[in-house]
């Protein structure tokens, strides 16, 4: 199979990742839509390495995997800081931040 | 001992003596510190004395230490002995003893004894400091320091408000003088490279060419100095102010020694002078103006000191004017006659306003002759000298500027002409002093001190204004003293009358020149120190003539002030030139009209204009206005949302991958 199939998948998960962390307003959701995202990168990065016949691809995939559970543990973390204080699970809500 | 270590000496005695005086402050008592300060000063001349001795003709300079040695700047702390120094250490020092030796009666029962001994051994350290400087900085030093503690004591008498405003008035203007004494040494030392005076001497030939412009400029910048310390036209009107001051001071600082540091500038700076002479020019000019100007105010004011004050000015003019004409001799020799008999003149005055119970007012003065005899003896003495009668000193030392001035001819010839009538107007204002404080009815208060009673005022009050006073510290003391009843006093006025009486016979024409010789070393490389030199006749010619004169203008002053005199018909017909004397030429008010107040329009334009809109407005406001509008624009971006960061993110990367991609 040639790579640009490989690539356009990719890129329409990535999309779609993209689209849910712009669009949603649930931390959950948007915790998936990130996962979702990072995957594509991962399928982009293996199908790489694959076309190349290079390792270092796959190694960055593992690489991204780790991250992205450390990434989940921290996101999830926060979702259960939030519902604990009673407070709205909806990041709009979540704007005291601003300038 | 060496000659410098003796230059050294004379230096510190009057420095440890501040110190020590400042130091024991609470741990001796007052009298204790009268005897330190005067010792000290005697300490100091009699060092002068040995300076004298060991001179032998020569220039030397001491080094003691170098602030800064470098390429083109030799700071340095060092002292040049020679014969022009040494007479001004002299004359400095030996006044300053009896003007001390006076003051430990005079002041005695103020409560600000021990600090006016203080302030008195630190102005003459600064003015010895001033006189042994071998170097513009030095110089600058000695200068800055003798205005302070002219402002110092002026203001000695710190609580009463005129005094302390003409501290301020003394102080500024001599600040004014100050930088054009630094302007001034910059203008030279930029041509010369150099500070020291031996050597700006030597190099002034060869750095500028004679009257080049930048000479010029710094000459009369360094005459600006010496006009603000000497109070010369326009520069003046500190001096009859600083009349404040206690008479001890008016009679050392305002009239022996400080004022005439610019004499001694021009003097010790002749070279430059010579090689620049149309700034020279200025200063004869100068000294012309001022010696009438003051001489016709002399002439109608009613103060005491302010008399005394205004002859100051009109005969420090002659000095300026003879100096700055290269008759330096002559100009040094009448300083140091001046300072004899302009500081008894004083130290009598002091003696008759203690008699009157502080009151300095002429018009209320009168017989005095009788109950005061030292006192009037001495003023008599002093006025004679002043007034330029033989053989007292003024006699020989004034008549021998101006016929050394008519030897260079020319235009100094029209100087020589108003000089003798400032010296006919001299004699009238110092006799008519005399008159109307010695003689006439009896004043009440000197029909008291027949009685054997020493006047004493009710409630002490300042004789400018009439305010209410007390006698504790800040103000003047409780008791007053004459000269009739203080040793000290006696022996300060009678040492300083025998030096008024034969001062002048170290010039006498065609027999002595001693002065003249002993300075030579000093002036050897001025052409016109030997080329102006008149003849014995002339010499003795303008003698009788400036004889004929004093005697003329004592004799006018009698006529108008003594007995039957018609002083208030003579004031009636000339109101108007009467009016314009009393008001000093309106001096004053034309500094104030020209000078403070267009600076204080400039400063209630720059407080409340400039400041308001331009630094106010445009620049703190502009500068914060920028801040404001840039900071909204970047809080404008912080909305919060998530979303909104995670797609600013998302539209970067995709622009910066948009960009390599297109690049590449």
């Amino acid at each position: 199979m040639s790579l640009h199939w490989y690539l356009v998948v990719s890129a329409l998960i990535f999309c779609i990742g993209a689209g849910g962390v712009l669009t949603r307003r649930n931390p959950l959701v948007i915790l998936l839509c990130l996962e979702l995202m990072l995957n594509a990168a991962n399928l982009a990065l293996v199908a790489f390495a694959r076309a190349h016949g290079d390792m270092g691809g796959q190694m960055f995939a593992l690489m991204v995997m780790v991250v992205a559970a450390c990434e989940v543990a921290v996101g999830l973390g926060l979702v259960v800081a939030l519902y604990r204080r009673r407070l709205p699970i909806d990041v709009d809500e979540l704007r005291e931040l601003q300038g | 001992m060496s000659l410098t270590t003796y230059g050294w000496l004379v230096l510190i005695f009057p420095l440890a003596g501040a110190v020590l005086i400042g130091l024991t402050f609470k741990a001796l008592p007052q009298r204790v510190h009268g005897a330190i300060g005067t010792l000290a000063i005697f300490l100091s001349f009699l060092s002068a004395l040995a300076m004298f001795f060991e001179l032998d003709d020569r220039q030397v300079v001491s080094v003691a230490w170098d602030y800064a040695s470098t390429v083109g700047i030799d700071a340095q702390l060092a002292i040049l002995v020679d014969p022009l120094s040494t007479l001004m250490c002299l004359v400095v020092a030996g006044v300053s003893t009896l003007i001390h030796l006076y003051s430990v009666a005079y002041m005695g029962g103020d409560r600000g004894y021990s600090r006016f001994f203080a302030y008195l051994n630190f102005f003459v350290f600064s003015m010895l400091l001033l006189v042994l400087a071998a170097n513009f900085f030095l110089l600058i030093v000695g200068w800055a320091f003798v205005g302070a503690a002219s402002y110092l004591l002026i203001s000695f008498w710190y609580r009463r408000t005129t005094a302390t405003s003409a501290g301020i008035k003394a102080f500024v203007i001599n600040v004014l003088g100050d930088v054009g004494l630094m302007l001034g040494t910059y203008f030279v030392f930029k041509g010369t490279g150099t500070l020291d005076f031996l050597r700006t001497f030597e190099t002034v030939g060869t750095s500028f060419t004679e009257n080049q412009p930048e000479l010029v400029a710094g000459c009369i910048l360094l005459l600006v100095g010496a006009f603000a310390k000497s109070a010369q036209v326009p520069l003046h009107t500190w001096l009859p102010d600083a009349m404040e001051g206690p008479t001890p001071v008016s009679a050392l600082i305002h009239a022996a020694t400080m004022v005439t540091a610019g004499v001694y500038l021009i003097a010790r700076l002749h070279p430059l002078f010579e090689h620049a002479p149309d700034a020279a020019a200025v200063g004869s000019i100068i000294g012309c103006a001022t010696l009438l100007i003051a001489a016709t105010i002399g002439l109608t004011v009613t103060d005491l000191k302010r008399v005394i004050a205004y002859s100051t000015m009109s005969q420090i003019g002659y000095m300026i004017m003879a100096v700055s004409s290269a008759v330096y001799a002559a100009g040094m020799f009448h300083l140091m006659t001046h300072a004899f008999f302009k500081a008894l003149l004083f130290m009598a005055a002091g003696s008759v306003i203690s008699a009157m119970g502080g009151v300095q007012d002429l018009d209320k003065m009168g017989g005095f002759r009788k109950v005061m005899p030292f006192t009037f003896a001495c003023m008599v003495i002093g006025g004679l000298a002043l007034a330029g009668i033989p053989p007292f000193a003024g006699f020989f030392s004034k008549d021998e500027i101006l016929s050394y001035m008519l030897d260079r001819g020319g235009w100094y010839v029209v100087m020589v002409v108003l000089g003798y009538l400032g010296a006919f107007l001299t004699a009238i204002y110092t006799f008519r002093m005399i008159f109307r404080a010695f003689f006439g009815p009896m004043s009440p208060e000197a029909e008291e001190l027949s009685h054997g009673h020493l006047y004493h005022a009710p409630e002490p009050t300042n004789p400018a204004t009439g305010e209410v006073e007390d006698t504790d510290v800040g103000f003047p003391g409780p008791e007053h003293h004459i000269a009739e009843r203080a040793g000290a006093m006696k022996v300060a006025m009678g040492a300083l009358a025998v030096l008024a009486i034969v001062g002048g016979f170290l010039q006498i024409p065609g027999i002595t020149s001693a002065l003249h010789d002993f300075l030579e070393p000093t002036f050897h490389g001025s052409r016109a120190y030997e080329e102006i030199h008149p003849s014995a006749g002339a010499e003795w010619l303008g003698l009788a003539i400036g004889a004929a004169i004093g005697l003329a203008g004592i004799f006018v002053a009698w006529r108008i002030y003594g007995k039957g005199g018609n002083a208030a018909a003579i004031q009636e017909r000339f109101s108007g030139l009467h009016r314009f004397f009393v008001n000093k030429w309106y001096f004053d008010e034309a500094i104030d009209f020209l000078i403070v107040r267009p600076a204080a329009w400039l400063g209630r334009f720059a407080n409340s204009t400039f400041e308001r809109v331009f630094v106010n407005g445009a620049l703190v406001g502009g500068s914060t206005g920028a801040v404001r509008v840039l900071s909204a624009a970047v809080r404008g971006i912080q909305s919060g949302y998530l979303r909104y960061y995670a797609a600013l993110l998302l539209v970067g990367l995709t622009g910066l991958g948009a960009y390599f991609l297109i690049s590449a």
